[in-house]
């Protein structure tokens, strides 16, 4: 980070000017006031497409946990979606097997459910990096869905489970055909988890995280417990990603074990890459423009998309490496110096 | 033969073709991956390539079988040669994230080219009439095709064993996967020898593609179908290692095979089961350095 936010502070010592540094990181922007306003907007403006709407704000939620453990820990997983399937599917038995159909306590056993298989997965592979990391992640994901297949009688296998009922939000408002109470609470709770997301980066707990990303030997030689704060990301990335999954189950009522599939982890991916990993508000972008354009190409034909998906990959690779967001800023900084000789 | 023997029989047998199939697609991926550490999550894409042209070789040219395999190795190689110049190339010193984000993102860019072209239904090829029977060897029979398979692996095996062994390139190629920094300095051209290797690599694998047709049917998922398995045997194996891919794809296979045989639901378990328990004892596989 650049030296010169922490020169207004000469003269404290040092321990000050890190609590300075970090207090003017976690200041608020007023442009981060927009996604929320755009989302309010969208639930007048699209009254009609608030089931949709629904979807995109969890998948925003999923990017943004997956933000957490590869933009800001640098864990490149490919197994991501294990820990949605798993809040989908904790959500789904709790209504269906153990007849607990209040949703708001169906997300926090989601939660609780994936963080726990978070924080047991994360402390055995998160030892491991390049292939043998990403194979163990594909892996583990795999052996969930295999494992759910297994157990056709409970989880219904690929044919899924359709029909969950639950108790209305609050216990006041009732679920309407077109989704507008689905989509509020998609967004209550994608507010109250990306406030806790900011907070935990800004913090010198994310502050570490980023020591690890850029340069582990170091922070190893500073002895920082590395394992340890990549394990504790892991898990609160995968609880997040549970509560995900768990409104996925909830808006959709209904699950299959596709949330599994390879293509989810891949999707979440992509969403993150295209909008811009290790800034919070790529998961907003790059998942608003992966959904749109699915609900668009997908109509036309699945191949259309399928290829779009491909040719964003790589172009963003090629092109755009920090993602849409990166390229906005690149494109203001020239602005910036065109106004200023 | 007692009924215990005769299905260890089949599991050995069945699973050593499947195992000849994992090694002769994922060799190829071994090697590059040793050479450059390239992430190439695009490899299955060219086995699924090869398989269409060789279903198209046959159907609309009238190759035969062993002419369309041949020339599939040809093509798709020399193809793959355009795609490692244009796209790879750029990204050899990028991060692990980057190559695997750029290779993902062919795959999906082929699969629904070939959906669009040859639609997802399953495709099959009409196999020449000795290939199609049964063989019988020390009095027990034995699907053709699968006999042939082992023996097209074998062969390829020792082909592979003696240009790594005992030719010159071979050697150029273990020393640049030992230590690619002392390969340059003493003069070897990695760059060339990676790009060689990735043809043959490829070439491979669109072979594995074609002989596969037989044994799955080909749809154009098989390129992210059983992508996780190439991976499962490079990983297993030991980055750019022969012998460890060659062990890893045995017991891959048969592990897999055997698990199908002795309690169908599980089938699919078992071999991530064994793959993550040796992964975890041995993070760089039963062959590679640590």
């Amino acid at each position: 980070m650049a030296a010169s936010d922490v020169t207004a502070a000469v003269g404290l010592d040092a321990r000050d000017r890190a609590r300075a540094f970090l207090a003017t990181r976690h200041r608020f922007g007023i442009f981060e006031a927009l996604p929320w306003v755009l989302a309010v907007a969208a639930f007048f403006v699209f009254p009609d497409r608030m089931a949709f709407g629904s979807q995109v704000l969890l998948m925003v939620l999923f990017a943004l946990s997956l933000d957490l453990i590869l933009g800001f820990a640098g864990i490149v997983s490919l197994g991501h979606a294990a820990f949605f399937g798993l809040g989908a599917y904790t959500a789904a038995l709790l209504t269906l097997r153990g007849g607990w159909e209040e949703p708001i306590s169906g997300l926090i056993v989601a939660a609780a459910v994936a963080a726990v298989a978070g924080a047991a997965s994360g402390w055995i592979l998160l030892r491991y990096r390049g292939l043998t990391l990403l194979v163990l992640t594909l892996a583990t994901t795999i052996m969930l869905q295999e494992l759910g297949n297994l157990w056709r009688d409970v989880t219904g296998g690929y044919d899924g489970l359709p029909g969950l009922t639950f108790t209305p939000l609050l216990g006041h408002f009732d679920y309407d055909l077109y989704g507008h109470v689905n989509y509020l609470y998609a967004l209550a709770v994608l507010f109250v988890l990306f406030m806790a997301v900011r907070t935990i980066v800004y913090s010198p707990f994310g502050q570490t995280l980023a020591g690890i990303r850029e340069n582990v030997a170091r922070m190893h030689a500073i002895g920082s417990p590395v394992h340890l704060r990549l394990v504790t990301v892991y898990t609160i990335a995968a609880a997040i990603a549970g509560v995900a999954g768990a409104l996925f189950t909830q808006t959709n009522q209904y699950v299959t074990l596709g949330v599994f599939d390879f293509d989810n982890s891949a999707g979440v991916l992509v969403m993150l890459i295209l909008g811009g990993a290790g800034r919070l508000y790529g998961a907003f972008i790059g998942a608003v423009i992966y959904m749109v354009l699915q609900d668009y190409l997908s109509k036309v034909s699945p191949q259309y998309w399928q290829f779009a998906v491909g040719l964003l990959l790589v172009l963003t690779v090629m092109f755009a490496r920090r993602g849409l967001l990166g390229l906005a800023e690149d494109a203001m900084k020239l602005f910036a110096r065109g106004k200023r000789p | 033969m007692s009924a215990t023997a005769n299905i260890i029989v089949s599991i050995l047998f069945e699973g050593l073709a499947y195992a000849m199939f994992l090694f002769i697609v994922s060799v190829g991926l071994s090697v590059t991956m040793g050479l450059m550490g390239f992430v190439n999550l695009a490899h299955g894409a060219f086995a699924m390539a090869g398989g269409y042209l060789v279903l198209t070789a046959m159907r609309s040219w009238d190759v035969p079988f062993f002419a369309a395999l041949a020339l599939t190795f040809v093509v798709v190689g020399a193809a793959s040669v355009v795609f490692e110049r244009v796209f790879y190339a750029r990204l050899y010193k990028a991060t692990e994230l980057d190559q695997v984000l750029l290779t993902i993102g062919l795959a999906f860019m082929a699969i629904a080219t070939y959906t669009y072209i040859y639609g997802p239904r399953p495709q099959s090829i009409v196999l020449p009439s000795y290939l199609t029977g049964q063989i019988d060897i020390a009095s027990r029979t034995f699907p053709a095709y699968r006999v042939f398979v082992i023996a097209v692996g074998a062969a390829l095996t020792a082909a592979l064993w003696y240009a790594f062994e005992r030719t010159n390139i071979g050697a150029k190629i273990r020393a640049a996967v030992d230590n690619r920094r002392m390969a340059q300095s003493i003069g070897i051209d990695v760059d060339r020898l990676f790009t060689l290797t990735f043809a043959v690599g490829s070439g491979l694998a669109a072979l594995g593609g074609g002989l596969a047709i037989d044994l799955f049917g080909l749809t154009p998922s098989f390129a992210v179908l059983y992508l996780v398995f190439f991976l499962l045997v490079v990983a297993v194996g030991g980055l750019g290692s022969l012998k460890g891919t060659l062990a890893a794809a045995i017991l891959l296979g048969v592990c897999d095979t055997a698990g199908k045989y002795i309690y169908a639901g599980a089938g699919g378990f078992i071999i991530y089961a064994v793959a993550m328990l040796i992964l975890l004892i041995k993070p760089a596989g039963l062959y590679g350095r640590e």
